[in-house]
C-alpha cells in the first residue's frame, strides 16, 4: 500500500523562548515492511544538527531553533510504500540486544494484577502466547480517549479498564515480560479506513521478541498485528523512550501544544 | 587472624619504611600535635572538606589526615602498576564489547542479564564506539592488601572516581610541613597527574575535532561536595569549570558561552550522572544537564569523559567476572586478583553465606560508602540476624566476601603510633595510551580493629609514597 502523511506539530509559548533544542525520529524504520517514496521533516526557524542511527536502528536527527521563539512548527510529509508482513520487522538492522528490553521502567512495570493477567494465557510456543496477551490486553482495557494521560503507567491503565493505544502499549510490554517475552515500545502512523474501527493515525503499538523470529508487532488496541497500513518510526522502553519528538525550549514559560495528522492511501 | 604490617616484620622494619622509624622517634609529643594542628589548618584553609567518594555525611566535615605515610618499594609498585594498566585494558575492552556485539556473553563467558538489564547499561549507546575504543578514561581500583605479595581488588570505579585531590592535597601538605623526608627518600612525584589527565581527556576529541581540542570540565555546582575536587581539577589544567547551563547544544556541535562568544567545545569530562547529562536522551526533569547533548555524542561532535554507559563494568555483580575479562580479551592470566565474591542471588552461594554470615562481610549490589553492608566478625549477634532477613528477602542485592585481614600501616593515634587498616585508590588514565602516577589515595580506619576505611565511617587519609628504584 502507499500512504502518505502529512504531520504537523505547532508550539507555542505564552513568553518568547530563548532557544529550543528538539531530537526526532520521525524517519519510517529501514526494513522489509516499507520503502521510503519521499520523505522530508521542517522545522520552522530550525538548524538541522546531529544526526545519526542509533543501536535500536532509529533515524534520530536534533534541531536547534535560535530564540526569541514564539511560535514553531514541525512538518513530516511523504510518501511510503508499505507491504503486510504479518508483524514481523524483517530486514532491520539494530544492535540492542533483545534482553535489554526485559528491564522495567515506570509506566511498564508489572504489578500483581498485571502479573494475574499474564497468567491467564495458555499457549504453546511464543508466538501463540504473545497473540493471546495482546488479545487479554485489548479485553481488559477498552479503548476510551481522554480518561487517561502522557504519564498513566500500565498497572493505572489496568485499573481503569479503559485508556488509548499508549495504555495498551504499556500493559502489553509489562505482561509479555512477565512471561519471559522482551516487549517494547513502538510509535508510528495508521492509515484510518472507512469502517470506523482505527483510530488514531499518530500511533503507538508493542512488539514482542520471539525466540527464533525476532521482532513481532502486536496492536492491541486494533486486534491485529501491524501490516501494509501502518508506518513504523522508532522504539524504546516505554512512550517517553520512544517519542517521535523530544524537546526542550530554555525560558518561554507555558507550552502550548497543538497536533494535525492525515495518513492517506496514495491515488497513484 | 594474622595481619599484615607493611612497616614491621617482627621486629625488623620492610626496607621501604627504614628511614620513617628514626624520624618518628625523633618527634617529640609537643611537635607531632603542632603539626598535626597545622596539617589541619591547611587542609582547611584550602577548602578541602568533601566526603570521599560522594558517600554522604557532612560536607563541611574535615576528612582526618594522618602524617605517617603509606610507602611502596619500586618493586612492590611495578606489580601493582602492571596489575591496574591490565584491569584497566580489559573493563574498557569488556565495555567496547557489550556496547557491540557481545562476544563475551555470546561466548557464555558472562550471563546477558547481568549485563543487559543491568541498570547501568545505557541502550542508548548500544552500537557506539566512543574515540579510541576508551569508555572509562579514569579507572579508579580499591586495592587491599593482606601479605607482601598479596593484593586484592576490592572494586573498580569506571565512572567518575573522586578523591585524587586528597592524593594531591596530601603530597602538597606534606612536602611542605616535613619538607626533609623528601630530602632523605627518594619519593616519585605525582603532581604530574593533572597534565596527564589533560592529555589523556585531549586523547580522546573527537575526529570532528580540529586543531587543539577544547576540553572541559562538567560540574553538577558547588553544591556538590566534590566541587572542590572539580575546581582543583580545571585549575591545575588550565581548563574551564562549567556547570549544564554554561554549555548549550546548536547545529552539531556543543558550545561554551564565553565573554568572547560561543567556543565550541571537544571533550567534556563530566562528573555528574548519565541521568542528568541530556534531558532529551535520560531523565526529562534534569536541570544539569544540557539538552541534545547526547545527539551530539552519538554523531562525534564531542566526547564525553567516562563515556555514558561506563557504569555497568564496575557493577558489583559484573565485578565477579572481571577476572574472566582479562582472559577473555587480553589472553592473560590476571595480575591483580578478585576478592572471592558469592552473589546471594545464586541458590548454592546464598546457601554458603548463610551458614557462614559471622565471619563474611556483606554488601548491597548497588551500595556505596560502607552504608548497609554487614561486617561479620566485627557484629553483634543480633545484627548479624537482621541482616540475615535482609538477605533472604532480596538475595539478589547483595554479595558476600570474606572478611579479608586488611595491611596495616602505622598511624598517629591518641597514644602514640598504633597500626591501622589501610586500602588504595590508584588512578588509572586511559586514552591514547594508558599510564597512572606512581601513587594513589590510602584510607585509613581510624578506629582500632576496623575494617571500614570510608570517611563516612570514622576513615582519614595518607599520603601514599612510591619509592624510585
Amino acid at each position: 500500500m502507499r500512504l502518505t502523511v502529512d504531520h504537523v506539530t505547532r508550539y507555542h509559548y505564552n513568553q518568547a523562548a530563548r532557544s529550543v533544542v528538539q531530537s526526532h525520529r520521525l524517519s519510517p524504520s529501514i526494513f522489509a515492511g516499507q520503502k521510503v517514496i519521499d520523505w522530508e521533516v521542517t522545522v520552522s526557524g530550525g538548524t538541522r544538527g546531529a544526526a545519526f542511527r542509533d543501536g535500536a536502528g532509529d533515524e534520530v536527527q536534533g534541531w536547534t531553533v535560535a530564540g526569541p521563539v514564539s511560535e514553531l512548527a514541525v512538518r513530516v510529509q511523504g510518501t511510503v510504500e508499505t507491504v503486510d508482513l504479518t508483524g514481523i520487522l524483517r530486514g532491520h538492522k539494530e544492535t540492542v540486544a533483545p534482553n535489554c528490553y526485559m528491564r522495567a521502567t515506570t509506566p511498564t512495570r508489572a504489578d500483581a494484577a498485571l502479573e494475574a493477567l499474564a497468567r491467564r494465557a495458555a499457549a504453546p510456543d511464543q508466538l501463540t502466547l504473545a497473540h493471546a496477551l495482546s488479545e487479554l490486553v485489548a479485553d481488559a482495557i477498552a479503548y476510551r480517549p481522554g480518561v487517561t494521560h502522557a504519564h498513566t503507567t500500565a498497572a493505572e491503565g489496568l485499573a481503569l479498564g479503559e485508556g488509548v493505544c499508549q495504555d495498551h502499549a504499556h500493559a502489553l510490554i509489562a505482561v509479555a515480560r512477565v512471561r519471559g517475552m522482551p516487549g517494547r515500545y513502538v510509535s508510528g502512523y495508521l492509515f484510518a479506513d472507512a469502517d470506523g474501527l482505527l483510530h488514531e493515525a499518530a500511533h503507538a503499538w508493542a512488539e514482542v521478541h520471539i525466540s527464533g523470529l525476532g521482532w513481532v508487532g502486536f496492536d492491541p488496541a486494533n486486534r491485529c498485528c501491524p501490516d501494509d497500513r501502518y508506518i513504523r518510526l522508532g522504539s524504546g522502553f516505554d512512550a517517553q523512550d520512544a517519542a517521535p519528538i523530544r524537546g526542550i525550549a530554555r525560558g518561554g514559560g507555558r507550552e502550548e501544544m497543538d497536533v494535525t495528522v492525515a495518513v492517506q492511501q496514495a491515488s497513484q | 587472624m594474622s595481619q599484615f604490617n607493611e612497616m614491621y616484620q617482627g621486629t625488623s622494619v620492610r626496607s621501604p619504611y627504614a628511614r620513617l622509624e628514626n624520624w618518628v622517634a625523633a618527634m617529640p609529643q609537643e611537635l607531632r600535635s603542632l603539626k598535626q594542628a597545622e596539617a589541619e589548618a591547611l587542609f582547611r584553609r584550602i577548602g578541602i572538606t568533601f566526603a570521599v567518594y560522594g558517600e554522604g555525611g557532612d560536607p563541611d566535615r574535615l576528612i582526618p589526615f594522618d602524617m605517617f605515610p603509606r610507602v611502596f618499594a619500586a618493586a612492590e609498585w611495578a606489580r601493582l602498576e602492571k596489575g591496574i594498566k591490565q584491569r584497566a585494558r580489559a573493563l574498557n575492552a569488556f565495555l567496547v564489547d557489550v556496547y557491540g556485539r557481545g562476544e563475551i556473553i555470546r561466548a557464555g563467558r558472562i550471563p546477558a542479564r547481568l549485563v543487559y538489564e543491568n541498570e547501568a547499561y545505557e541502550k542508548a549507546v548500544a552500537g557506539f564506539v566512543p574515540p579510541k575504543g576508551v569508555y572509562s578514561h579514569i579507572v579508579g581500583i580499591d586495592i587491599v592488601r593482606t601479605g607482601p605479595d598479596e593484593f586484592f581488588v576490592l572494586e573498580d570505579n569506571c565512572r567518575t572516581p573522586s578523591g585524587v585531590s586528597y592524593m594531591l592535597e596530601s603530597r602538597e601538605i606534606m612536602m611542605r610541613m616535613f619538607p626533609e623526608l623528601f630530602r632523605e627518600n627518594r619519593i616519585e612525584p605525582v603532581d604530574g597527574y593533572s597534565e596527564m589527565l589533560r592529555r589523556t581527556l585531549a586523547s580522546v576529541a573527537p575526529k570532528k575535532c580540529k586543531g587543539d581540542p577544547v576540553v572541559v570540565i562538567l560540574t553538577p555546582g558547588h553544591f556538590n561536595s566534590a566541587y572542590y575536587e572539580h575546581s582543583l581539577l580545571a585549575d591545575l589544567m588550565g581548563v574551564e569549570l562549567v556547570e549544564g547551563q554554561d554549555l548549550f547544544v546548536d547545529g552539531e556541535y556543543v558550545w561554551m558561552r564565553t565573554t568572547e562568544g560561543p567556543r565550541r567545545v571537544d571533550v567534556i569530562y563530566r562528573r555528574i550522572d548519565d541521568a542528568y547529562l541530556d534531558p532529551l536522551c535520560f531523565r526529562p526533569d534534569s536541570m544539569l544537564g544540557i539538552p541534545g547533548l547526547m545527539d551530539v555524542y552519538r554523531s562525534g561532535g564531542v566526547s564525553i569523559c567516562s563515556a555514558p554507559g561506563a557504569g555497568v563494568a564496575d557493577d558489583k555483580a559484573v565485578y565477579t567476572y572481571v577476572p574472566e575479562m582479562v582472559r577473555f580479551y587480553l589472553g592473560e592470566e590476571p595480575i591483580l586478583n578478585n576478592v572471592p565474591t558469592w552473589q546471594c542471588g545464586k541458590s548454592d552461594d546464598l546457601k554458603h553465606v548463610l551458614a557462614n554470615l559471622p565471619e563474611l562481610v556483606v554488601k548491597e549490589v548497588h551500595g556505596s560508602g560502607g552504608y548497609g553492608m554487614l561486617v561479620g566478625p566485627k557484629s553483634s549477634r543480633d545484627e548479624v540476624e537482621r541482616f540475615r532477613a535482609k538477605i533472604v528477602e532480596d538475595p539478589g542485592n547483595y554479595i558476600a566476601q570474606p572478611t579479608l585481614a586488611l595491611s596495616n600501616v602505622p598511624t598517629f593515634v591518641e597514644e602514640g603510633v598504633a597500626p591501622r587498616h589501610v586500602d588504595l585508590r590508584p588512578y588509572c588514565l586511559v586514552g591514547e595510551r594508558i599510564e597512572l602516577v606512581p601513587g594513589g589515595l590510602t584510607r585509613v580506619a581510624l578506629k582500632e580493629g576496623s575494617l571500614v576505611v570510608n570517611s563516612s565511617q570514622g576513615g582519614g587519609v595518607k599520603d601514599t609514597w612510591v619509592l624510585a628504584e
